[in-house]
């Protein structure tokens, strides 16, 4: 009987100490642009050791996430994959006016998950042999924006119209290439980049000259004004350990 | 309408009027299997049949993508025909829809040849018909209402494919950008006037179709 007691006791105490913990740990539902994806883990992990705030990432196309926010979607923190969709949620009201940072800068690269495809020079893409050419929707992806952007320049999109494929996000236009349905295809640098090297495959990192800077701006949303581990999660993202992962996947900080 | 809705439009119902097609070649002759055969294998033809109703349209879309790939056996063998591979082509659409729509076909068919019984087949065979004269002339008749509401649900769903070929179609106007993907595309990238117009023509068609469904078996409790 004694025991009993003091199992339920022991009980008490532990439901208690949990109960205490969850208090002080607060989960951030973050929506996170398809390419940040990796990167964004292995953040947060870092995050949770150092604070114990839990991060709930929900990846997807930039557009979507957005339209999502629009209609009541509890994120709290939103990673874009450009500039201009965090300052319209700003001007919408939708996010905390002051609170809008570039955390990392995007690279284009094209991709095919064979080795020896793409030339160092992208002058496959002038190859009568390329059936499909995969690029994220330029409507809703900054990244397919800006791949139009590229082919437009080097005068290519006219003859490359037929050929192209389009994912619904950058997640799913790497798929199209990484499961070979798509021979190339433009994807982001940071989904097939790791310690300083491609990952697999064969890519030819596409020249700043040819399309605007994907500048990836996180915002805080207007449902994670109140919450102090949400401002902590974005101090985080500016910081030293967040920064050196961000490069580590071939982003400019 | 903007052209590029009517094109989507006129696509999905290019894609439900050929998969429909295919679907009664294959389903009708399934159906009558299925409701004959005393095989063992009859529970696992079923249960296969019928497994895309429960299925995420994103596993099995993820599946073809892959099988229908370069890498997978479907995508060799297409290659070997000299077809090249399906994934983003109408005829890799029509496949995938084939595949998926098939127990909305299936059912209502065979539900109606078992309905029938025995007895009319007996009949027949007595009146000396052979079993493909009796199929022909009395058991295809009998399983009209049947056949009807499978053909009218498998075009229906078919209108309404969504998952499966946002995964292997690519977004191709004219190609394998259907009106429920174009919809989805309307809205992320805000423009609600667009998607609001389609999405209302699609919410018509369904309901009209429902209504021949219940048209059909008006006389008897739906079973689809």
């Amino acid at each position: 009987m004694k025991n009993n007691i003091s199992h339920i006791i022991r009980g008490m105490v532990l439901a208690l100490a949990v109960s205490t913990a969850m208090l002080v740990a607060d989960e951030i539902p973050v929506a996170v642009a398809a390419n940040f994806k990796a990167p964004a883990e292995i953040i947060a992990a870092e995050f949770e050791k150092s604070t114990g705030h839990r991060v709930l990432l929900s990846p997807g196309a930039t557009g979507a996430l957005a339209t999502q926010v629009k209609h009541g979607a509890p994120f709290q923190v939103f990673l874009s994959a450009d500039s201009s969709t965090p300052t319209k949620l700003v001007s919408e009201s939708l996010a905390v006016e002051g609170s809008q940072f570039t955390y990392a800068t995007g690279k284009l690269v094209l991709w095919s998950a064979q080795e020896g495809v793409v030339d160092g020079k992208g002058a496959v893409l002038a190859k009568e042999s390329i059936q499909h050419l995969a690029v994220a929707n330029p409507k809703t992806a900054p990244y397919g924006a800006a791949a139009i952007e590229a082919l437009t320049k080097l005068n290519l999109l006219v003859k490359l119209q037929p050929k192209l494929v389009q994912g619904e996000s950058i997640a799913q236009t790497h798929q199209f290439v990484s499961s070979g349905n798509a021979e190339l295809g433009f994807v982001a640098l940071s989904q097939v980049f790791k310690d300083g090297k491609m990952t697999s495959g064969s890519g030819w990192v596409v020249p700043q000259e040819l399309y605007a800077p994907i500048r990836q701006d996180a915002v805080l949303l207007a449902a994670g004004k109140e919450s102090a581990a949400a401002r902590a999660w974005l101090d985080f993202l500016k910081g030293d350990v967040a920064g050196k992962i961000i490069v580590s996947y071939g982003y400019v900080k | 309408m903007p052209e590029e809705s009517l094109v989507s439009l006129a696509l999905t119902f290019r894609l439900a009027a050929v998969t429909t097609f295919v679907l009664l070649l294959a389903g009708v002759p399934l159906a009558w299997w299925l409701s004959q055969t005393r095989s063992r294998w009859r529970g696992v033809a079923g249960a296969l049949v019928t497994l895309p109703v429960v299925l995420p349209p994103t596993v099995l879309g993820f599946y073809l993508l892959l099988l229908m790939g370069p890498h997978g056996p479907v995508g060799q063998f297409t290659r070997w025909m000299g077809l090249g591979l399906l994934p983003f082509t109408f005829a890799g659409l029509v496949v995938a829809s084939v595949i998926q729509k098939l127990p909305f076909v299936v059912q209502p068919i065979q539900n109606a040849f078992e309905a029938m019984g025995r007895r009319p087949l007996e009949v027949a065979a007595s009146l000396r018909a052979s079993p493909l004269d009796a199929f022909f002339t009395v058991a295809l008749p009998l399983a009209r209402p049947g056949i009807l509401t499978g053909a009218v649900l498998g075009f229906a769903h078919t209108v309404g494919e969504f998952g499966v070929v946002l995964m292997i179609g690519g977004n191709i106007p004219g190609v394998t950008r259907v009106a429920a993907v174009q919809i989805y595309n309307h809205v992320e990238a805000m423009e609600y006037a667009q998607a609001h117009l389609l999405a209302a023509v699609l919410l018509l068609l369904s309901f009209i179709a429902m209504q021949a469904v219940y048209f059909l078996n008006r006389n008897k409790v739906v079973v689809a």
